[in-house]
């Protein structure tokens, strides 16, 4: 089934402007669950409440306010907080591009993919030009009033755009202290090595499943039709021993593994 | 020191090395709290629809939609024994090339640091993915909630970052893009010599940051000098209660293992 765009907007680059529609990549597939009450098995509603008197506080009284130290508030209006909004604007303005593999994982956020909205042509073009140069944009907008830093990157022949986070909010690990104890000796790296490497392949997204996910859907689908169903948690295994003779005994049963096969 | 998110092992081969897990991100987006009349900062409490008094955790039941008003109840005790065996394991089963994984599996990032006697196994595992550039690919179980996830070396810091599942993820095809059309070369080439000539080596540190926390705090910090709207309450009654700097805790809980 075809998605739905979720914002129309116009891709910026120099002079050029590529009209485009967003659609979000991630599909939500938590198992959400309602909070019902026990007594009468209907949805409990929330409410704010003063939590020293109990008492509900209506919405047309509740006033923000910004903790700028622990314990005090300041209580910022509803035109002010209007009053702090970006202007609201169609416009990704990209306003420079990195190497392709120089923005770590810890920056993304998530995705959207960018449909072409007209000018077909240019959408392909400008796509087909990330993947020669090897090269992400980085862009700023202004979606819902919100600001909004992303990259823009070709997946295949799409165009893909991730959203970023903010410089202030990721912890870089320039800023911290390398690990210290002792340099493992060469005997022990050259067995992790051949070990690390008897476990190397192609990342497949397709192997990994999320089997929790799978089984409560299950467990809550066939509860609904009025089974019961025997639970059972699986058994754990473990194998506590020294560094140097587990990797020794991993590469024995590695090597056992490629016998047999 | 702050407790760590999560703390396990990660295994590979009959290798041990157990870690505890930080978020790699401070919280820095300012959020609001909603207060009273007279400035009390309030609490969120469900209440029952019918008789409209608030319920306790006791008082309520956690149900599956299946039609309208028609739930499946799930107990606690149902979801723990559903939850994957109860390992704290990290089970890495394979090494794959690093910057194989396209940025839109990416999720959440977090810090993992040697804990217990773990910190020469910890080393060995990081310096061996360093050195012939791979990250491991493993699921594991933390809070209730299975996850996929990429383990990095980097600096000699193990980060583990989590992955979506394939399926959390649309393709292309599956929202119905228009097929790809064959680009003019004159098109191409005009792009091309754009993203040329506006390249720089990294992101701008000035673009990327976060201008509109920025506004919202230096609006009240200004207001607060001003002595306007502002209210004090007991630092334990503002829930945020101490405001702890994630770099500290990590700094703090690497070194513990030295």
């Amino acid at each position: 089934m075809a998605a739905r765009s979720i914002w129309k907007a116009e891709l910026k680059l120099g002079g050029t402007r590529i009209p485009v529609n967003l659609y979000s990549a991630v599909i939500d597939r938590t198992v959400h669950f309602n909070i019902l009450e026990e007594k009468t098995k209907s949805r409990v509603k929330q409410h704010m409440v003063d939590p020293s008197t109990g008492e509900e506080v209506p919405s047309e009284a509740i006033r923000k306010g910004y903790e700028v130290e622990p314990g005090t508030f300041v209580i910022l209006t509803d035109e002010e907080l209007e009053s702090l909004e970006p202007d609201p604007s169609r416009e990704i303005e990209i306003t420079h591009f990195v190497p392709s593999t120089r923005i770590e994982p810890e920056w993304y956020e998530r995705p959207y993919y960018l449909g072409p909205d007209g000018n077909t042509s240019a959408y392909f073009a400008l796509a087909e030009a990330l993947n020669k140069q090897h090269r992400e944009g980085v862009a700023r907008w202004i979606m819902r009033k919100k600001e909004y830093i992303g990259a823009l990157r070709a997946e295949g022949d799409y165009l893909l755009l991730v959203t970023m986070r903010h410089a202030e909010e990721v912890v870089s690990i320039e800023d911290l202290p390398t690990p210290a104890g002792r340099e493992p000796d060469k005997k022990e790296l050259g067995m992790a090595t051949q070990l690390v490497e008897a476990l190397a392949g192609e990342f497949d997204p397709s192997e990994f499943k999320d089997e929790y996910r799978e089984r409560l859907m299950e467990f809550v689908e066939s509860k609904a039709r009025g089974k019961t169903t025997r639970l059972h948690a699986l058994k754990a295994k473990r194998a506590p021993t020294s560094l140097t003779s587990a990797l020794e005994r991993s590469l024995k049963a590695l090597k056992k593994e490629k016998a047999a096969a | 020191m702050s407790r760590p998110f999560w703390s396990g092992t990660i295994t590979f081969g009959l290798v041990s090395v157990p870690v505890n897990l930080f978020p790699a991100y401070r919280n820095t987006r300012a959020s609001l709290r909603l207060l009273g009349p007279e400035g009390v900062p309030l609490s969120r409490r469900y209440y029952s629809a019918k008789t409209g008094r608030d319920l306790n955790d006791e008082e309520m039941l956690r149900g599956y939609e299946i039609g309208e008003d028609e739930y499946v109840l799930v107990t606690d005790e149902e979801l723990e024994r559903l939850q994957p065996e109860k390992t704290r394991d990290i089970d890495v089963r394979r090494f794959v090339e690093h910057d194989s994984i396209p940025p839109i599996y990416f999720e959440r990032s977090y810090f993992l640091t040697p804990s217990g006697n773990s910190d020469k196994a910890y080393r060995l595992l990081a310096n061996t993915m360093e050195k012939i550039g791979r990250m491991g690919i493993a699921t594991f179980v933390m809070r209730g909630k299975e996850y996929l996830v990429a383990i990095l070396a980097e600096k000699g810091i193990l980060r583990a970052e989590t992955l979506r599942f394939a399926d959390e993820l649309r393709t292309p095809e599956d929202i119905g893009l228009p097929r790809k059309v064959k680009a003019p070369q004159t098109k191409v080439k005009e792009f091309e010599k754009f993203i040329k000539s506006h390249s720089e080596a990294r992101p701008s540190k000035t673009e990327t940051r976060d201008e509109e926390t920025g506004r919202l705090v230096k609006l009240a910090r200004k207001k607060l000098s001003r002595k306007k709207d502002v209210v004090e309450v007991e630092p334990e009654k503002s829930a945020h209660g101490k405001v702890v700097d994630i770099m500290d805790v990590l700094k703090k809980s690497i070194a513990a293992s030295r």
